[in-house]
Formats: C-alpha cells, structure tokens, sequence
C-alpha cells in the first residue's frame, strides 16, 4: 500500500470525521445546555439537505442553497423547540426520547409527502467540483478540501462563541446551573430557543454540503444520527471539544479500518473471505473504540459530567 | 316483506360475485426511504388491473415500511381475516424470504413482482412462487457477461456486506471470468466512498462493476464522477432507474447498466405500457414499474383461462404466462423464474431527462443456475 493512498485516505477520514463533527456539535450542545437527548437531530440535517436541493434547483446557486438550508433548518429547529421540546426539559430521558422519535417519523413523511418519494439532485457547484493536485502527486477532490476547511472554520467559530461571547458565557452558566442563572435575570427559554436554533442549523448546514455528494432522500439523517451520537459519547456529553476530537476519531477510525482490516485479515485468509471478515469487522470498529475509551474514562475523552 | 326477500337475493347475488372474484394482497414499501420502489410496483400493477377493464379484481394494498416483522403481520392478516388468493408486492429480499414461504405453505399464490432471492429459486423453491422479475443473481450474471464481451479482464468489483451484495459479487463472477483488480464489501447503507474510490484509483483495473442500490449507488456516482477516476463503470439497472438517474445527474451519463426492461424495447405493449404510464402518473416508468405491470397482466391472464378456486388450474394457467409482456418474449423455467433476454443499457439525457438507451444484448434467453436445486 503506497503512500499516497494512505495519505489520501487519512485526508478521508478527517473530511468525514468534520463533517461528523458538524452534526455532533449542536446534539452535544443541546443536551449539554438542555440536558435534552434530541433524536430528531437527524431530521434537521434531512431537512437542511432537501431545503438547499430545491433551492439549488430553483436558483442554480450553491451559496444560496447554502444559506437556505441554514436558515431552514434553524427555524425547524426553533420551531420544534417552542412548540414540543419546551414541554420536555421537565420529563424523563423516555419520554424525551419517545417524543423526538415521534418527531422523527412526522419530519420523514411530512418530507416525502411534500417531495416526494424519490431522492433529488443536489450537485456540487462548477467552481467546486473535479480533482486538485496535492504536493506529493495526491489527486484529491477539491470539494472535500472545501469540507474539510469548512468545518474547520465552523469549529473555530464555535469555539470563539462559547468561549468569547457574552452568549458563550450564558450557554456555558447554563449548563452548570440553569435556575441560578434565570435568576439572574437570563431570559432562559430564550436562549434554549437560540441553542437549539443553532444546533439545528449546524445539522442543515451539514445535511447540505454533505448532500451534494451523497444522496438526498428521506431517511438520510438516521445513519449519521447514530454516528453522531457515537461521537459525544466518546467526547463526552456536553463537551464541544470533546465532540470534536471525538469526531476526527470516529471519522479516521472508520475510514481506515475498512481499508486496513480486509488487508490485515489477508494475511492469513482465502481474499473472498479476507474481505468479508474485513468489513465485518472494520463495521464493528468504532463501536469497540467507544467501548475502550468508556473502558478507559467512563464519562467519555472530555467529559465533565460523573 | 318484499324488501326482505329482495335484500335476500342481492346478498345470495352479492356471495356469488365475491366467488367469481379474484381477492389480491399487495404488501410492498410505501414509507420511507424503499418507498420509490414499491410505488411504481403498485403504480404499474394498478395500471393494468385497470386497463384490463375487468372488476372481479379486489386489491387490497398494505405498507409494510421495508420492516420484515410488519409485512409478516400483514401477511397474516391478509391470509386470515381477509381471505386472499393471490399475494404480490414485496420488494426487499429479506421481507420475501419472511413471507412467501408462510404464504404458499397454506395454499396462497405468490406473485413476486421484485425479490428473486435465491433460496426461494433453489431448494425453498414452490410450487405456488412465482417470480415475474428476475432471480437476484440475473441482472449481475449479465454484467459479467457484457464485461467479458466488451474486452475487460482486471475488474474492481463492491457491493454491500450482506446477502444480495454477495450474491452479486458471485452472479457477476460466474460469467465474467477475468482477473479481479480487487474486491470490496462496503458497509450496508454506506453513504461515503471516498476510501474506496481511492483504492479503485491505485488498482489499476480497467473496468469497475457495482451494486449500490438506491442511495448507495446514487452517492458512489456522484463521488466517482468528482474524483476524477475515468475507468468505466458497469452496474446493474438497480442504481440507474428512472426513479433515481436525476438525482444522480450527469454524473450517470454513458455508464452502461444491464437491465431486463428498458422503454425502448420495441414491441407494442411496451410501447402502449410507457405512454399510458406517462398519461395516468406524470412520469416515466422504471423497471419496477414494467415488473407491476407484467406481475398484473400474468395474473389477468391467468383469470381468463381457469378459476382461482380450481388450485392446479390456475397454476397450470400461471405456468403457461400467456400475456404480453413488456419485455417482448417471456417464459418461465422450471423453478418458476423467467426465462428472459437481458439487455445492456447506457445512460443517456433526451432533452432535460435523464434515461436508458439499449446498446446490447447482454444474456440471450437467460434463466438462472438453481433450477437443477428445485424439486417440486
């Protein structure tokens, strides 16, 4: 195995595990500041993926499409907030789970009932699109290169919000003690409005550029609902550091393991069987991850929470 | 007391029209994200019952959300409470193999407008299954076949880590017979093939042949155009029909695909089919939809020649498959699976639409290799 291919395929697992990251931030967030599990966060990044595929059809521009997945995706977001979540913050985990869940199926059908039942188009933009030549010979897509800038961008910019701004510090009072800082005089239920907003646009946002090289369809967002939960568990919950990381982990793991395990298990097996083995194996990867690092400190890699 | 009598009569009239009547069960994939398939199944199946004219035809449709334990449930219920004669519908193979064997131990018709898996080809092989589609492995078998005519000979081969993925790998194998530049399982419902892209780059290969159905495939051709990878791909008709080539756009354009049905098979009832498709929905038809229409027109055909009542009657009607299919000559072989010619088909754009032409044969009369295994 050359160099080259195993360059390009960490450069792999890092786009993927930004990405990831995108998704994993507001979840982590949500239920850091809320102490809300949010399985409805999937259905926010469908919702931003299929906002920007009908605007990149109607207007031809990428950008646009962009802002308008945001856009949607914040006010589905801070739609769902002030008409469900804000009955829940009191409830048991179950039933918060329970009622995302339900939100999921409402966001799936209300999705094709409005699109319907087949995929749509969202492409990458001209500018965008095709090969670039990286130093070393690399042939690398120059989209994924955007990826991987784009969600690097995001990340410093969330670190800047929570660590600089005066709605950082409210988020951050928030999760350590949420009465004493409506005490304060904090309008609370506002700011849960505006993380959850936020939360949700990160997801659309990551559903949009995500959806332009893969497929837009309903049902797109459990997949990496699942992974991304994987991540602040590894992270630990409430941590957006812990998220990050946590996603670049998954992210490489993931993508190198289904490259190296088939190989490894080469070695010694007939290749048909090598490469099932392999994938089997390689599918399994990032849940033994999570399980050695739970193993190693049980409240995930930065978690602050017992 | 007039009344009474009269009421009477209808309801005796009433039982004797229920008899005469032809009850079908139709569980397929409404919801979710398999619901493209099951659609156009039930669009081109309801398309016929209705051209047919006939009303002794009472279809009752139920969604099973692509959900093996659900389309059980339903599949009892039909059986039991409702009474069917004849079931069809199910598109995913494993929501087959948890149905069709329960349906026809108790006596119920199996009309398979989709799944082939092949266990139900070989040894769990029936005599109430029909299958009016293809056995699983055919549409691979024809892209080896094609593969090795068109010259390839190092092909990098994926597909999905699970039972009709392999099965894939093995149909494209059995008749392709070249050297494999390599050969991957990916993840089931994968989205990202960036890692395996690249490995498709370092192989050297001269061609590349894939089964990604739906999303899957949809993502692969859109990352393989953009990679800048120019070798050829070849794939089955699952990851280029009409319902999905626009979301994959000209990312699809010139792949070759190999598919038992395209719109431009040239015989009349294809023609009538895509036209009279085109009028009552709004859009083109896909192969599920030709495999509907196919499985009602069997079935129709079947009605006219012998009474559902009279079991072996209508199986010998069945067996005979005496319609006009759209696929021009159709017959099934001794497991109850088609005998059918298998075509090579490139991706094409007629005005702002995104379809198949036909370029090839690529299987003449192909049936499939489990025959020898039934016994019924």
């Amino acid at each position: 195995m050359s160099t080259i291919l195993i360059i390009e395929q960490v450069l792999n697992g890092v786009q993927f595990g930004v990405m990831l990251f995108l998704m994993a931030a507001g979840l982590t967030l949500i239920f850091g500041v809320m102490g809300l599990i949010n399985l409805a966060h999937g259905s926010l990044y469908m919702v931003g993926a299929f906002a920007a595929a009908a605007v990149a059809g109607a207007t031809g521009s990428f950008l646009l499409a962009l802002v308008a997945a945001l856009a949607a995706a914040a006010a589905a977001g801070a739609l769902i907030e002030m008409v469900v979540i804000r009955r829940l913050y009191q409830a048991a985990h179950l039933d918060q789970v329970l009622a995302t869940f339900a939100l999921i199926l409402i966001f799936t059908e209300g999705t094709r009932w409005f699109f319907g039942s087949f995929p749509l188009f969202l492409d990458i933009p001209d500018y965008l699109s095709g090969p670039v030549t990286l130093p070393g010979g690399i042939q690398y897509p120059l989209y994924r290169l955007a990826l991987i800038a784009i969600g690097l961008a995001v990340g410093a910019g969330l670190w800047w919000l929570i660590e600089r701004t005066r709605l950082g510090i409210q988020i951050r009072a928030g999760e350590n003690d949420r009465e004493m800082i409506a005490a304060l005089g904090v309008d609370i239920s506002r700011l849960y409005t505006l993380v959850f907003a936020l939360g949700a646009a990160l997801a659309g946002l990551a559903g949009a550029l995500v959806g332009a090289i893969q497929s837009v369809q309903v049902g797109m967002g459990e997949p990496v609902l699942i992974l991304a939960f994987v991540v602040i568990v590894i992270g630990g919950i409430g941590s957006i550091r812990g998220a990050f990381v946590g996603a670049i982990l998954v992210g490489l793991t993931d993508t190198l393991g289904g490259i190296f395990l088939p190989g490894f298990f080469g070695l010694f097996m007939a290749p048909g069987a090598a490469s099932q083995t392999g994938s089997a194996i390689a599918s399994m990867a990032i849940y033994i991850l999570m399980t050695l690092v739970l193993i190693w400190r049980p409240s995930g890699l930065f978690g602050a929470r017992a | 007391m007039k009344k009474l009598m009269l009421a009477t009569a209808a309801l005796a009239l009433g039982v004797t029209f229920a008899s005469a009547e032809v009850k079908v069960g139709m569980i397929t994939t409404l919801s979710g994200g398999g619901a493209g398939l099951g659609i156009d199944v039930r669009d081109g199946f309801m398309l016929a019952v209705a051209q047919s004219g006939r009303d002794d035809i009472e279809v009752i449709i139920e969604d099973d959300q692509r959900k093996p334990d659900i389309a059980v449930q339903l599949a009892d219920k039909m059986i039991q409470s409702e009474r069917v004669d004849v079931m069809t519908g199910i598109i995913f193979s494993n929501l087959a193999m948890a149905v069709i064997p329960g349906a026809t131990a108790q006596g119920k018709f199996y009309l398979s407008p989709n799944a082939g898996p092949s266990a139900l080809a070989g040894q769990g092989c029936h005599q109430n299954y029909f299958n009016v589609a293809w056995q699983n492995d055919n549409l691979h078998e024809a892209a080896g076949a094609y593969a090795k005519n068109a010259g390839f000979s190092n092909s990098f081969i994926l597909a999905p880590n699970y039972p009709a993925g392999q099965d894939a790998l093995t149909g494209y194998k059995r008749t392709y017979e070249g050297e494999l530049a390599g050969e991957i399982f990916t993840q089931l419902g994968q989205t990202d093939y960036a890692a395996e892209i690249a490995q498709i780059r370092a192989s050297g290969a001269d061609s590349v042949f894939f089964f990604l159905p739906g999303g899957m495939g949809i993502s692969f051709l859109k990352q393989y155009d953009d990679s800048g990878v120019d070798i050829p791909v070849i794939g089955p008709a699952f990851s280029f029909d009409q319902g999905i080539l626009q979301a994959v756009g000209d990312a699809a354009l010139g792949v070759v695909n190999t598919s038992q049905w395209s719109k431009d098979i040239e015989n009349p009832t294809n023609a009538a089919f895509v036209e009279s498709f085109q009028a009552e929905y709004g859009r083109l038809p896909s192969l599920y939809a030709s495999q509907g229409f196919d499985t009602a027109n069997l079935l129709i055909s079947a009605m006219e020649q012998a009474d559902v009542a009279d079991a072996d009657a209508f199986r010998a009607a069945l067996r005979t498959a005496d319609f006009d299919s759209t696929r021009g000559d159709f017959s099934f072989g001794p497991n109850h699976h088609p005998v059918q010619t298998i075509y090579a088909r490139e991706v094409v754009k007629e005005g702002d639409v995104f379809t198949n032409k036909i370029i090839g044969v690529a299987l003449e009369d192909h049936g499939n290799v489990y025959t020898d295994q039934c016994q019924m």
